[in-house]
């Protein structure tokens, strides 16, 4: 009985396979004047964007424009990896990740170089960009990755990380809801009243360590000074300098005054954007993307932001910001002219102020900057001091950037001193450049 | 009179604490699965500030949307063939294999058995890559079909070890008459140790579609036609970059449980029967 | 009429040995190779380094601290996790009352989704404002509410704990299905025999039980040792590296700091150990299964 059942259910399974192996091999090629062009890309809360604009590409100039989607980001990186292995890669993609991955792609022959697009006409292209933007895709003179220099992506918006704080709970604990604090001590004041009041702190995604790499230095920038800092990266100066256990005694400091949200070390972001939009946290540490998160939870949320209070002021203030996300042409791709145009066509003034508008995220054009909602103005006003480690010419090893955050992790549970963790961050770093003289 | 008081007064304790124990266990598991449906019915905002299962007001429309948005018919079906391949390629696959394995002297069988256990044993990292590039060169990747077989060797070596396991313990009074019968040893696997194995190869059914109906990364990465795309990819389409779509991704999620449910519901009978237990001692 | 039989006896090996060998042999030669090499996964060029990987390997003290990580929470699994199945599955085998409904409620955690869990239990768990917390404050211990997953002491064991949640489905339903196929004239035999409940439990079920409990234990042993899913959901592999384990490391290598060499070679170690822990298990139980 059993058997009658497999030997049936096996022929249909034969007979399904086959038929399907034989309808995956004829699929007509109809040959049309105008190219077709394959965007891949990761962005979900866009694709309906994306694909209006797709629509209204076509009917201007009859040129096809397929958006793909493949989320997470996660697993579209690992698919980008996989096409470029394999000789696949589409018309336009992305690359996620370290300027180091960006930088190996673009020597491995994937990416088009852009720069003759973008100075053609007197710049008028790359003009038309936030420089902050654009120099995330680009690779200057005497850079560290031995790329030649030039602009290999486009940016389609900024984005800036900047601190958040709940205007409702602030007057909770007696604090004038519009003066967020300016100095780091006042910061460290506002932790004591956060913990006598029973509420809680900061919130971010302190578990997914590049945030806290990213809090981490901006106030290294403020103490220390954007020199000194990439001077530590080069291997000039050690990371057991009395600036940097400064940087690391901060995070001992803000746990100890009560401003950090108990158990910040293995949130991941999803979780603080929730928390702060449901008004059980005063502070957020969060990029302007959150804007549109908070709106969707809770769109009575009372809020604004704010640059991180200073520790010193001979510094000025540092935020990371730039790109949110670009895209890049494939060097293999049939149709590069065609995909370029489409790049600028989507970059332009009018394309750019759809996109802000649908999906309130900044745009990367100048110019687009128009009707955006306050909170997102005020993202968008600190783009000037924005900086970021992909435009910085050199990049820190993995390795030490784990030991880093992870063991600024272990400051904050109370596991280790600054002193220790300087110390174990310095070592790491020497093994690092050691392994990198013997290559 | 005594005596039977306190051993009846035993018996019902001890049934009680066992009962106890089976509804905390129970009423844990049933928990998230309360939860996802509540929030698949609730809205955006609802779900972090209304902390209790019962949603404020039933959004049933949520389903609709989820359905609709995330194109879930294409993909669905998609899904189920894929499942309903794989199981049934290595219910065949794996079995011929385990009896091979366990019942037939071949040389060589203990090395090959063995590699297969190897290989439950060592995960390959990035096994992504290679399987793309390998299925590149063969004209397979972007097909169903390929698909299918590197699904079925990823639960390939844990099936043949599970169904080796209860082959082994099989008696083999039934297999020597069957073979005195004069039947084959094609016809052995096929009348004897298959309908034996019931309740394992139940279990290896269950274990292959979790793990097909569950997969992602390997669709995602060798598929470029949206038309194969199987579920969990859809399910991508309401975890933003940065917007989580809660209700829509739970109703998502609870539409994709589904037909898990119903597939380990039916199989859980055959393990129930223990099919002709009695049969083998007799 | 010999070479016959023997072919026919290949036969029944060969599909699965023609499937495995193109999906799993050959890309484990591709990854076996690159472990020998430095490589970013992009480039089309990859440096030799020879050994180089595994000496590093041996020094990574992240590593081992992972592997440590991973074994905790294995042998969590196998005590608590196999203890809890095997009861729940010997309790389902009587005829009891609601027998259905227990059966196919102890299968959901098994069949949630990695996001449902993870959100679920971080919100039980959560160290201000968590279900958990809640209880334990209304029912009178204060002082045993924590942070649950963010404090050092509890992440690695609360990871474990959940874990087991997650999978005990699977123990329970292949012990019932051993414990199904137990015939009952066994017991019968037993009963007529003298045998109590406690004896013909031990004189019938444990014996004929032990080789499904060390299938069950194998699987448990390399399913757990290979987690990471559920862990990447509820605690990112921290604090610190509390909750660290091997296959975060490999992923860490191969995504965070693109070193797909080290990642392979990271990968080949972690299977030998895998190889030699199942294969001592193996060896160990012998004696057991052959009784």
């Amino acid at each position: 009985m059993r058997g009658k059942v497999l030997g049936k259910s096996f022929n249909l399974m034969l007979s399904s396979v086959l038929l399907l192996f034989a309808a995956s091999g004829c699929t007509p090629k109809s040959q049309t004047a105008k190219p077709t062009l394959t965007v891949w890309h990761w962005m979900t809360d866009r694709e309906p964007a994306f694909n209006e604009l797709a629509k209204k590409y076509e009917e201007i100039t009859g040129v096809k424009v397929n958006f793909e989607l493949y989320a997470p980001s996660d697993a579209y990186t690992q698919k980008v990896r996989a096409a470029a292995q394999g000789a696949n890669l589409p018309d336009i993609f992305g690359i996620l990740g370290e300027k180091r991955d960006f930088a190996s792609f673009i020597k491995a022959g994937f990416i088009l170089d852009l720069t003759p697009y973008m100075e053609a006409n007197g710049s008028i292209w790359k003009d038309s960009f936030f420089s902050e933007a654009l120099s995330v895709n680009e690779f200057i003179e005497g850079n560290s990755y031995n790329v030649k220099p030039g602009i290999y992506g486009v940016p389609i918006d900024i984005m800036t990380i900047q601190l958040l704080y709940n205007k409702d709970l602030f007057e909770k604990l007696g604090l004038d809801p519009e003066k967020p604090p300016v100095t780091f001590q006042e910061f460290l004041d506002i932790g004591k009243k956060i913990r006598e009041a029973g509420l809680q702190g900061l919130v971010s995604g302190w578990g997914e360590v590049w945030m806290i790499d990213c809090f981490a230095n901006n106030y290294a920038f403020n103490i220390m000074g954007k020199d000194k800092v990439l001077a530590t990266i080069r291997g000039e100066v050690p990371y057991t300098d009395p600036d940097w256990i400064r940087v690391f005694t901060l995070f001992k400091e803000m746990q100890d005054s009560g401003v950090l949200y108990n158990g910040i070390v293995t949130m991941i972001n999803k979780t603080a954007e929730q928390l702060f939009a449901n008004d059980k946290a005063v502070f957020a540490f969060n990029g302007s993307w959150c804007v549109n998160v908070y709106k969707g939870m809770n769109p009575d949320l009372n809020y604004g932001a704010f640059l991180p209070p200073q520790v010193l002021d001979q510094h000025p203030y540092s935020i990371w910001g730039g790109a949110g996300s670009s895209f890049m042409v494939s060097a293999k791709s049939p149709h590069k002219e065609e995909a370029v145009k489409f790049l600028q066509w989507l970059t332009d003034k009018n394309q750019q102020a759809y996109l802000a508008e649908a999906t309130n995220n900044l745009p990367a054009n100048k110019k687009s900057v128009t009707e955006i909602p306050d909170i997102l103005a005020s993202f968008s006003r600190s783009i000037e001091f924005a900086t970021h480690p992909n435009v910085w010419g050199v990049s820190e090893f993995s390795a030490v950037i784990e030991a880093f955050d992870k063991g600024i992790q272990s400051i904050i549970i109370g596991e280790k001193t600054p002193e220790q963790v300087a110390a174990e961050v310095q070592a790491v770093k020497e093994r690092e450049l050691a392994k990198q003289e013997r290559r | 009179m005594k005596i039977s008081v306190y051993y009846k007064t035993k018996k019902v304790t001890v049934n009680a604490v066992i009962h106890l124990f089976l509804l905390v266990v129970a009423a844990s598991c049933l928990f998230p699965l309360l939860w996802m449906v509540s929030s698949s019915l609730k809205t955006q905002e609802e779900i972090f500030r209304n902390m209790s299962l019962l949603p404020a007001k039933f959004h049933f429309e949520n389903y609709y949307y989820a359905w609709m948005e995330g194109g879930f018919g294409r993909y669905f079906l998609n899904s189920i063939f894929y499942t309903v391949s794989v199981v049934i390629g290595i219910i065949i696959v794996s079995s011929l294999a385990a009896y091979g394995f366990s019942r037939l002297k071949f040389r060589g069988s203990n090395v090959l058995f063995y590699m297969f256990m190897a290989a439950m044993m060592i995960p390959i990292p990035g096994s992504f890559v290679p399987l793309y590039i390998l299925l590149n060169k063969l004209h397979l990747r972007n097909t169903a079909f390929g698909y299918i077989l590197a699904m079925i060797n990823v639960g390939l070596s844990t099936s043949i070890f599970m169904l080796k396991t209860f082959f082994d313990k099989m008696p083999k009074e039934l297999e020597d008459a069957a073979r005195m019968d004069g039947c084959s040893k094609f016809g052995i696997w096929r009348h004897v140790a298959l309908p034996l194995s019931g309740p394992v190869l139940a279990v290896v059914v269950v274990f292959n579609a979790l793990n097909v109906w569950n997969e992602y990364v390997l669709a995602l990465i060798i598929f470029d036609s949206k038309h194969l795309m199987p579920l969990q990819v859809a399910l991508t389409t309401f975890q933003g970059e940065f917007i989580t779509r809660y209700p829509l991704l739970m109703a998502g999620l609870t539409i994709t449980a589904i037909p898990i449910i119903i597939i380990y519901l039916l199989m859980q009978k055959y393990i129930v029967k223990g099919v002709t237990a009695g049969a083998v001692v007799g | 009429m010999r070479i016959k039989s023997t072919l026919e006896n290949y036969l029944f090996v060969l599909p699965a040995v023609v499937i495995f060998a193109i999906f799993y042999i050959i890309p484990f030669i591709w990854v076996f190779q690159l472990g020998l090499y430095e490589w970013d996964g992009i480039m089309p060029t990859k440096t030799f380094v020879g050994l180089g990987n595994f000496r590093e390997i041996m020094q990574d003290k992240i590593w081992w601290q992972s592997m440590v990580n991973a074994g905790y929470i294995t042998i969590i699994a196998l005590t608590f996790q196999n203890a809890l199945a095997f009861l729940l599955a010997w309790a389902c085998d009587r005829e009891i009352r609601l027998k259905n409904f227990y059966r196919m409620v102890f299968f959901i955690p098994p069949v949630l989704s990695e996001v449902v869990v993870g959100l679920v239990w971080q919100w039980i768990l959560d160290g201000n404002y968590g279900l958990l917390n809640n209880w334990l404050i209304q029912l009178g211990f204060p002082n045993l509410a924590r942070n649950w997953l963010s404090d050092p002491k509890t992440a690695l064991t609360t990871v474990a704990v959940i874990h087991s949640w997650k999978g005990f489905g699977w123990g329970f339903l292949i012990f019932l299905a051993g414990l199904q196929t137990i015939p009952k004239e066994l017991y019968e035999a037993a009963r007529v025999d003298g045998a109590n409940a406690w004896q013909s439990f031990r004189k019938v079920t444990i014996p004929l039980m032990i080789p499904v409990a060390v299938l069950v234990s194998i699987l448990t042993i390399l399913g757990t040792m290979q987690a990471f899913v559920l862990i990447i959901a509820m605690t990112g592999g921290g604090p610190a590296y509390h909750t660290q384990v091997p296959v975060l490391r490999i992923l860490a290598a191969m995504r965070g700091s693109s070193r797909f060499g080290y990642a392979c070679a990271q990968g080949i170690s972690f299977g030998v150990i895998l190889m030699a822990i199942s294969f001592i298990q193996y060896r160990f139980t012998k004696k057991a299964r052959q009784a």
